[in-house]
């Protein structure tokens, strides 16, 4: 009976059920939706690890990258249980590909259960397995290839025999896994290495991960606004009803009760409504995720999304924590209200100032705290948190710095109607303090998160043009023809740069050494963030090495300081050159000392200088006999570099608007809910002469004046914002510190979308004002509201 | 279908090759097939036949410790063949097998091993002979001009027990069938079989309890073939039984849709005497449950033609070897009309 | 003088059963200085009748002379225009404006007619009683305080018309009768003409005139 009265409200508000439950929706959606991106990556990361490693077994790994494979059989042969593997890359046609050789009969579990609807004898003879989604890459497989989901995406999972005959390694493996307990001492000349490719996945795209649930938690924050709105003003508006009720003799307990099991009734029916749009959301996202995911961190994550009930039930989970956070306030407020408390405005306005005072005393607190994270923290999380609290405190600022704004302005109005306009403007703050909170975290996350990108993509372009110097850059099919290549192009262009690298683990972290020909290409190129005197002759004098801001950075490695390089020992750092969107750490010694660390280092690509680009392409072609898959000039590898670069902020402006438009509907359903009181405070002016089109219009203007007063609170948050995404996320995140730069006809662009935001938000309740030809406001005359 | 599983069938399932898996149903592949007549030629026999599709290298030891304890030791060699040739490098298409058993009254312990030929991990030399996968092998160490299994060393470990033999032959190899050609089915299925079952054995087991030095009796076996056994032919039933008075007597039968028996008697001196089909009577006299499986660990064997009536009891009835291809093989205690101990292989329970 | 003459006033409301009439053709006419009491049952038109002469609701047909100009015959912007300068509205409810202070709330409508006049309006605080009072908010206020102000915001622009729709419905007896006999007093001394809607025959009886409203015609 209660209930029924209590549920009858939602059935005149239709408009005001429908954002309750919008709100809920949305924010478990974006929730739910980057969750289940996450959790799509991580299994696809677990899918990696385990076909190459059993959890997380050990390998076996030469320093010099390879081995003989004889160290195979000799090793088993010892009892020691490990089991062969050649990896590489394969380029086929437009696409490059992971060519993972396994030996099937000795291989772990893990890596044998990828071939678990295959045929041995196939295997054997050279066919293969690849993820579906790879599959669909090719018009010409390199080899008979069947689908399986246990291969990650861009792997191709073949016999160690064909492996080697692809990548031209015969006799050799890229290094062994233990299959049982690790030999003590150590073979010969072997290392252990600890860490799966999964594991480090896991570690160079936590940062990525981490990022994508901070804009889940936003958007979850931002749609509770609305769900908090929403429930506050049913419950004002049902303040009369609950007295009613409890006058009647219904006991509180039964009368709160019913309350929670209306809101618990909506927490359900609007969470199974944002899992399916969260997952409906991620199924739209994941293609560019995976794509950003494979373009930064190499990270094989399929474009198709599975379903697990574990990601269900947590976004069940999180609608009712949601619904609870946002109603909960409302229900101790329903426990706490006297029997006859009278329905009166002013009391709720009194409320709200001192809220007003709680929210300045919260800002400040939590400014403080984000003061001090900003002082002692260190590491991702600090930084997060940082964001969280500058956010957070920006956000409760913005009701209380509008107020004064709107009080300023009133002071200066002359004329009435402005005077008015002014004063009713800040006394409905309150009410749409919520919803403008909202916008000004949306706001400010725009503005922070373009001006990091847009900060980042200037310098991107710039670095590109100074490390991507060389006309093209060949691609050798093996080393014997790195050679043949070299000895071709030596008398026919200015210079052959050849690129080497070894795998090694710098100060801790994954990476590798390069070898690099001392030319005048990159002394006068070759961007650099910090140096010692005359760098590049004490490179090229074998006096230390160079390493990348990444190295720099993790280690806090700086010019005078010492890095340990595999082989050499300590040598002196001598200059740190940025590396954008690389995730591993680097160093860079000259060619010839490499050679002589690591010899036998097959040349991974060649960089070419000529001034006839087209004669020497030409050239390789017809003379050489090269195929043009293998050749990649100056423009091609930019645009690689951009669409990557492009591809990786795509998902990061999808939730940009997706969290506007959040913030718009918070602004239209308070807006809407908001209307009818809004009657009562505009039939006066009507009477006394105001037409309905002038008080629309009126409406509409109050509507952009508070989003032009929000963007501009907005500004100072979004740079904050932005700033310390470049000097505090991004370095923890990928390593590298770019400097902040301003883009104020971005900014222009957002206000007009702020403004539109607010004007389509504010449109309907005006348009019904203007259009309703005073019949609701006649109404206010006649009856008691 | 699982690597694991494809060897089950390759290597153990008639049923599968009834069904006509993956062209292997035929000996029309180009694998040899056992001629009759065709007589083994040494040391070259002793080594591996690539172009046979399976073969194998199996030694089952009786043992006793100083107490007098029984134990029971198995070192077996697979290899299995996808093309009828050798190649070198991972071009190989010859896959090998290993299993390593040990038995002690209360505990059973198994282990094995996969690999492929053409590198070096596993294979079978003949000369010297030399039969190896990993760190497991079997080594001849016979004296030169003597025969090559006339005496060996002998390893294997898992992850809980290990041993090492070193056996001596105490007479000559024995052929079974014709000359070594044992015809497996009424059809006529075939294969080369010939055995070492004079061994005297000394080692030392590895248990977790700690090592414990035996000695006892072996029993090698040596077969190879392309198709072995008929399509309707679900598995086997085989000892080998060293009785106390010298004599030897190897013994099977074929469970299909009739049963198909065969064994050969060797005396002392190593005169071997065909059984054919018929001449020994196999009956179940009890059953264990072992790895979740009903199986006949208590046989009586009948030979009516000498009067012989042999009860065998198990040492240890959970012999079971739990491998990716599982079957039941230990050792035995022979008693009735004679006593003796030998070894009991069953499969397809 | 005539300055608010209604003219065969009909107006119908749409209903599920078709056109409801409401008033069929009302005629009535207010002299400067005059108080006349409009009175009937709920649902009689009476708020309907007030509402029309306020031109806040347009007739069906009929003239709505305020002065010489036809109210009726304005588009809702002029309707505005005139209400704004000749016209001033007492309610029930007083709406106020909640986010103005009383002083604003006084001097608003004089204000947005362009004919505010700082110390009429001072003064007329005065009289309503209201100088203290000034730099609050109307929710501050007590209902006979709002009415006060209400009507002072009404006299402020120094209307020709003067309409009120149960200006002491809210109010209790005591307080009511002070806050009518003070606004009486006041449209009479700015000559204007008072049209006052009332379910009260006392209060009525203290009008110079009285109209009854039955089925949308004047008995």
């Amino acid at each position: 009976m209660t209930l029924t009265a209590l549920l009858s409200h939602w059935l005149r508000n239709k408009v005001q059920l429908a954002m309750l439950l919008a709100g809920l929706t949305l924010a478990t959606a974006l929730w739910s939706g980057v969750q289940a991106l996450n959790a799509q990556a991580r299994g696809a990361y677990a899918t990696a690890a385990a076909l190459v490693s059993e959890d997380g077994a050990s390998r076996l790994v030469a320093p010099s990258g390879q081995m003989d494979q004889a160290r195979f059989a000799e090793l088993r042969a010892q009892g020691v249980l490990v089991s062969p593997v050649v990896e590489g890359r394969l380029a086929v046609a437009e696409t490059r590909v992971t060519l993972l050789g396994i030996e099937p009969l000795t291989a772990p579990q893990g890596t044998a259960a990828a071939l678990a609807d295959g045929d041995l004898q196939a295997f054997f003879a050279g066919a293969g397995f690849a993820h579906p989604e790879t599959l669909a890459e090719f018009s010409a497989p390199p080899m008979p290839l069947s689908p399986s989901n246990a291969v990650p995406v861009g792997t191709l999972l073949v016999d160690i025999g064909t492996a080697q005959r692809f990548l031209g390694m015969e006799g050799q493996i890229s290094h062994l896994l233990l299959t049982g307990p690790a030999p003590d001492p150590l073979p010969d000349g072997l290392q252990l290495a600890q860490a799966s490719e999964g594991a480090e996945l896991e570690g160079l795209t936590d940062s990525f991960h981490l990022n994508l649930t901070a804009f889940g938690a936003l958007a979850f924050a931002v749609g509770l606004f609305i769900v908090h709105s929403a429930v506050g003003l049913a419950f004002e508006q049902r303040r009369g009803l609950f007295r009613t009720l409890r006058s009647l003799g219904v006991p509180l307990r039964s009368l709160t009760l019913a309350l929670a099991f209306e809101l618990v009734l909506m927490a359900f029916v609007a969470g199974l409504a944002g899992l399916a749009l969260g997952y409906v959301l991620a199924a739209a996202l994941l293609p560019d995720v995976a794509a950003t995911l494979r373009g930064l961190y190499g990270a094989p994550v399929p474009g198709s999304l599975q379903f697990s009930p574990v990601w269900a039930l947590a976004g069940l989970a999180m609608a009712f924590a949601g619904a609870v956070l946002a109603g909960g306030q409302a229900l101790w407020r329903l426990w706490h209200m006297p029997v006859l408390a009278p329905a009166q405005p002013r009391a709720w306005a009194m409320a709200t100032g001192r809220a007003m005072r709680w929210q300045v005393a919260g800002a400040l607190a939590l400014g403080g705290v984000a003061v001090a994270l900003a002082w002692f923290g260190s590491g991702l999380f600090a930084g997060f948190a940082l964001l969280a609290a500058a956010l957070l405190s920006a956000a409760l600022l913005t009701p209380p710095v509008l107020a004064l704004g709107l009080r300023g302005a009133a002071r200066l109005a002359q004329a009435p109607v402005a005077q008015w306009f002014w004063a009713d403007s800040r006394q409905n703050l309150p009410r749409l303090s919520l919803a403008l909170m909202a916008l000004m975290l949306a706001l400010a996350a725009n503005i922070g998160v373009g001006t990091m990108v847009a900060s980042f993509r200037a310098t991107f372009i710039g670095w590109l043009d100074q490390r991507l110097v060389a006309e093209f850059t060949i691609t050798p099919r093996d080393a014997a023809q790195a050679v043949a290549l070299e000895a071709f192009l030596a008398p026919r262009v200015n210079a052959v740069l050849p690129l080497r690298r070894v795998d090694a683990t710098l100060a801790g972290f994954p990476g590798a050494v390069f070898a690099m020909r001392d030319h005048a290409t990159f002394r006068d190129n070759w961007p650099l963030i910090a140096d010692v005197p005359d760098v590049w002759d004490r490179l090229a004098a074998e006096d230390g090495a160079l390493i990348n801001e990444q190295l720099a950075r993790r280690a806090n490695l700086w010019p005078g300081d010492s890095v340990l390089l595999p082989g050499a020992g300590s040598v002196p750092v001598l200059g740190v050159y940025p590396d954008y969107g690389n995730p591993l750490t680097q160093a860079i010694v000259t060619e010839g000392w490499f050679d002589r660390l690591y010899p036998g280092t097959p040349t991974r690509q060649l960089a070419i200088r000529t001034d006839d680009p087209s004669a020497t392409r030409a050239a390789l072609l017809d003379e050489f006999g090269l195929s043009a898959q293998a050749i990649t000039d100056q423009a091609q590898a930019k645009a690689i570099s951009m669409a990557i670069f492009e591809r990786t902020f795509l998902i990061t402006g999808a939730l940009n608007v997706l969290t506007l438009s959040v913030a718009a509907l918070a602004l239209f359903a308070t807006l809407v809910t908001l209307s009818g009181l809004r009657l009562v405070q505009l039939a006066p002016l009507w009477a006394m002469g105001l037409t309905l089109r002038q008080l629309a219009g009126l409406e509409l203007a109050r509507a952009l004046v508070l989003a032009g007063l929000t963007m501009v609170l907005a500004l100072p948050v979004g740079l904050m914002l932005a700033q310390v995404l470049l000097a505090v996320i991004n370095v923890q995140a990928f390593g590298w510190r770019l400097p902040l730069q301003v883009f104020p006809a971005d900014w222009a662009q957002l206000a007009l979308w702020a403004g539109l935001a607010m004007i389509a938000a504010a449109a309907w309740p005006a348009w019904r004002l203007w259009r309703g030809g005073g019949g609701p406001l006649l109404r206010v005359f006649a009856y008691e509201r | 279908m699982n690597v694991k599983v494809f060897l089950v069938l390759l290597l153990w399932a008639p049923t599968a090759l009834a069904q006509g898996f993956a062209g292997l149903g035929t000996d029309a592949t180009g694998f040899a097939v056992p001629e009759r007549g065709r007589a083994l030629q040494f040391p070259r026999d002793h080594g591996a036949h690539p172009a046979y599709r399976i073969e194998w290298w199996y030694l089952t030891m009786t043992l006793q410790g100083a107490d007098g304890r029984d134990y029971g030791a198995q070192w077996t060699l697979f290899r299995s063949a996808l093309a009828p040739e050798e190649r070198t490098g991972w071009d190989s298409p010859q896959v090998w097998m290993g299993h390593a058993g040990l038995t002690t009254p209360d505990a059973h312990f198994a282990a094995e091993r996969f690999g492929r030929g053409g590198v070096g991990q596993a294979g079978a030399e003949a000369a010297p002979f030399r039969a190896y996968i990993d760190d497991w092998h079997m080594t001849s160490t016979a004296s030169t001009g003597a025969d090559a299994l006339s005496a060996l060393k002998v390893e294997a470990t898992g992850p809980d027990f290990g041993y090492s033999f070193e056996l001596t032959a105490e007479g000559p190899l024995v052929f079974h069938g014709e000359n070594g050609y044992s015809i497996k089915s009424a059809a006529g299925q075939a294969s080369y079989y010939y055995s070492q079952p004079f061994y005297t054995v000394t080692g030392t087991l590895d248990l977790p309890t700690g090592p414990v030095e035996v000695t006892g009796q072996g029993w090698l076996d040596r077969e190879w073939s392309s198709q072995p056994l008929a399509s309707d032919q679900q598995g086997w039933d085989w000892v080998s039984i060293t009785l106390d008075d010298g004599h030897r007597l190897m013994g099977f039968q074929l469970r299909g849709a009739d049963i198909f028996t065969a064994g050969t008697w060797i005396t002392p001196d190593g005169t071997a005497t065909a059984l054919p089909d018929g001449a020994l009577r196999f009956t179940p006299l009890g059953t264990a449950q072992v790895a979740g499986r009903t199986v006949p660990v208590r046989w009586q064997i009948d030979w009516p033609a000498r009067d012989m009536r042999l009860v065998t009891e198990p040492v240890n009835p959970q012999a079971w070897m739990d491998l990716t291809v599982s079957y039941w093989e230990g050792p035995i205690r022979v008693s009735g009309t004679h006593t003796g101990r030998g070894y009991l292989e069953m499969t397809g329970y | 003088m005539t300055l608010l003459a209604l003219e065969d006033i009909r107006k119908s409301f749409a209903s599920a059963e078709g056109a409801v009439p409401v008033l069929q053709g009302v005629s009535l006419g207010v002299a400067a200085g005059q108080v006349v009491a409009l009175t009937g049952e709920s649902g009689s038109g009476k708020s309907t009748l007030l509402h029309i002469a306020a031109g806040l609701e347009a007739p069906d047909s009929g003239r709505v002379l305020i002065g010489a100009q036809d109210m009726a015959a304005l588009p809702d912007a002029g309707r505005a225009k005139l209400r704004r300068g000749t016209v001033g509205l007492v309610f029930q409810q007083f709406n106020l404006v909640p986010s103005l202070t009383v002083g604003a709330n006084l001097a608003f409508q004089a204000r947005l007619a362009g004919v505010h006049d700082p110390e009429f309006c001072a003064a007329l605080a005065v009289r309503l009683g209201l100088s203290d009072l000034l730099a609050r908010y109307p929710e501050q206020l007590s209902g006979g305080q709002q009415q006060r102000v209400a009507i002072g915001r009404a006299l402020a622009a120094k209307p020709k018309v003067l309409l009120a729709d149960e200006p002491t419905g809210n109010l209790d007896e005591a307080t009511g009768d002070a806050v009518f006999a003070l606004m009486l007093e006041l449209a009479r001394a700015q000559g204007a003409a008072l049209l006052l809607v009332t379910h009260s025959a006392r209060l009525a009886g203290q009008c110079d005139r009285n109209l009854h409203l039955r089925a949308g015609r004047l008995a």
